[in-house]
């Protein structure tokens, strides 16, 4: 076995001893640690891909050498190298890019542990995107759910305190029919591990047995994780989240949290059921159904807003729709727009978050539309990302929010006359109502403001910041550029699955 | 329909599951009340684990507690489930202290439980 097969291993358990680390030590410290490790665990990812893709073949790790059925597995193939490596470096990015907000926002002495949810947030994604063990997921979900909430809370204030409680609440009822849905599968079944469960599923399906079950359990599976992932009609919790928390924290729960459900969604449609078997119970076409309506409401609330974090917020719901949308086009092409879109809004929303705490930085710590007035022409660089922010998420070419929309689109070329009329039409409309609401922000930003509000003042540039934007527009540039080859690593990923 | 029904009273330690669940799971998502909220949590959880263990009981058979030389599978229950029931406990336990220092919390800057209540007046300082 070769060295690099134990990184996926290593950087779940590490990170979890690194949160642990950061409890201990004090707030400067913990912050060397936890972006030191985040920039190696990067790496490390970067190593598997490389792997991967060389050897062009997933490999599994057993712990401990135990073997099915008793053993936990990873299982590491292109796609989950490239979302383990994409996932890492965001949130390095986000973390970087808020560093001063994050020192401000939280309690003195307890920025420490603001570093501690991040690893165990961080230790968490990796195991969501690896782990080939359902029970296993499920932890690392409630993991995941309470240091997401705990990113949150950390910024004190009331109005963060009940936005925390809401989230919590919806994200149990989520997790808990995820859990009964693993469970009922369970005593279907008999295992634990994907591949087992597939084998035996498979069988059933084939015999004819259990088929209203094995229904019932992808219901709750979908439901569980689109509540989680706040899929239209279960959004209301995200905007108060996502809006008030610290703008690094906004940034990796909208750009990496709803996706890490995403992921173990996708995993589970399509290496236990399999592509048939969600075709032939309907499911993909009610996913279909709530992306395109996630699609037009996010966009729709989106251009109600006010308040650009809020706003950010309501978008990040018409992006998830996208997600959901590729999923639920249930053809591979589809997948490959899902796992395409997962990989551009996780490098577009967090930039446009930083650059949202930039402005606050240089509009007195306001943050709704009338307050930002100009604030691009105070602060230029977090006005070009936040330029190329909204031109990706228009869907402009060059950018990466348009490989996407053109994924998706060639997706819903091979479904049939129906899906491909909804989609299309979803598709123009939401680019209109997203141009509608983000180029007015963009011209806002650079319109002077006519009281002459602070006029004065300029954004005090920190090489965090600074570093931090620069990346996530270079990144956005080459991933709408080179698309190709992001594209082909996610289809022989997707191949890797099975499909 | 005669099957089912009679399904049901032959799985009864799963029907009862699924009811819990189910109480659980409404007053989790609609009691104002937050401590009565998170009573519904541990409904909800206990009732999932009350299922899990009846799906690995095989009736007359012993814990599995494996003490020298004779361990023969035949003998004990399927362990797994229980192990994954020890598991999901510790998850509950950590996730209701979490949400009863967040109703602490709450109550001490709003002095009420009621959810609705809170949020109408976290939203009237904000303005």
């Amino acid at each position: 076995m070769a060295l690099v097969q134990n990184f996926p291993f290593i950087t779940i358990v590490f990170s979890l001893t690194c949160g642990v680390l950061c409890a201990v030590l004090p707030g400067r410290g913990a912050k060397r640690l936890c972006l030191g490790w985040l920039a190696l665990t990067t790496a490390m990812s970067g190593a598997v891909l490389r792997f991967t893709l060389t050897t062009d073949g997933s490999f599994l790790y057993r712990m401990g050498k135990w073997g099915a059925p008793f053993g936990n597995e990873l299982r590491v193939g292109v796609l989950e190298a490239l979302m383990a490596t994409a996932f890492s470096g965001v949130m390095l990015l986000s973390l970087l890019g808020g560093m001063r907000h994050i020192f401000a926002d939280c309690e003195p002495g307890k920025v420490n542990l603001y570093f501690t949810m991040c690893a165990l947030l961080m230790s968490s994604l990796f195991a969501l995107i690896y782990t080939n063990d359902l029970f296993t997921a499920y932890v690392f979900v409630e993991i995941n759910t309470i240091a997401s909430c705990a990113l949150v809370m950390l910024r004190s204030s009331d109005r963060t305190l009940v936005a925390t409680t809401r989230y919590l609440i919806m994200s149990l009822l989520g997790s808990g029919l995820f859990l009964l849905g693993i469970v009922t599968l369970y005593g279907i079944t008999g295992e634990l591990l994907l591949e087992s469960i597939a084998e035996k599923v498979q069988a059933l399906f084939a015999a004819g047995q259990y088929s209203l079950p094995l229904t019932v359990i992808i219901g709750f599976f979908s439901v569980g994780l689109a509540v989680k992932s706040a899929l239209f009609p279960f959004h209301s919790w995200l905007p108060d989240a996502h809006g008030s928390a610290t703008p690094s924290s906004s940034a990796i729960l909208s750009g990496l949290v709803l996706k890490g459900y995403i992921i173990v969604l996708i995993k589970i449609f399509y290496r236990v059921f399999g592509l048939e078997i969600i075709v032939s119970e309907q499911v993909s076409r009610f996913l279909l159904l709530f992306g395109v309506l996630a699609m037009l409401v996010g966009s729709v609330n989106a251009l109600r807003e006010r308040d650009l974090k809020r706003l950010l917020a309501y978008s990040s719901v018409a992006q998830v729709g996208y997600i959901y949308v590729g999923i639920g086009l249930h053809s591979e092409l589809g997948m490959v727009a899902a796992c395409v879109q997962i990989l551009a809004h996780a490098l577009t929303k967090p930039m446009l978050f930083i650059c949202a705490g930039g402005f606050m930085d240089v509009s007195g710590g306001h943050k709704d539309l009338a307050a930002i007035t100009g604030a691009g022409l105070r602060d230029p660089l977090g006005g070009a990302a936040f330029s190329v922010g909204a031109l990706s998420m228009m869907g402009i070419p060059f950018f990466a929010g348009f490989v996407t929309k053109l994924e998706l689109a060639r997706g819903a070329l091979e479904a049939g006359p129906v899906t491909l009329g909804i989609t299309f039409a979803a598709l123009a409309v939401s680019t209109l109502l997203n141009a509608l609401y983000y180029i007015p922000i963009v011209f806002n930003l650079y319109t002077r403001p006519r009281d002459g509000a602070w006029a004065g003042v300029r954004q005090r540039y920190h090489w965090e910041y600074a570093a931090a934007l620069a990346a996530f527009i270079a990144l956005n540039l080459g991933f709408g550029m080179g698309s190709d080859w992001v594209v082909g690593a996610i289809r022989r990923g997707l191949a890797l699955f099975g499909m | 329909m005669p099957g089912l029904v009679q399904h049901l009273f032959t799985n009864y330690y799963e029907t009862a599951a699924v009811v819990l669940f189910g109480i659980g799971f409404t007053t989790l998502l609609m009691h104002r009340n937050l401590l009565k909220k998170i009573i519904g949590f541990n409904f909800m959880d206990s009732a999932i684990y009350l299922y899990l263990a009846s799906k690995g009981y095989i009736a007359g058979r012993l814990a599995p507690i494996v003490s020298g030389e004779n361990a023969d599978p035949a003998r004990y229950i399927n362990p797994i489930p229980t192990g994954l029931v020890l598991t999901g406990i510790v998850v509950s336990v950590s996730v209701t202290a979490f949400l009863l220092a967040l109703t602490c919390r709450l109550y001490d800057r709003f002095h009420t439980l009621d959810i609705d209540e809170i949020t109408r007046l976290a939203r009237k300082e904000q303005v």
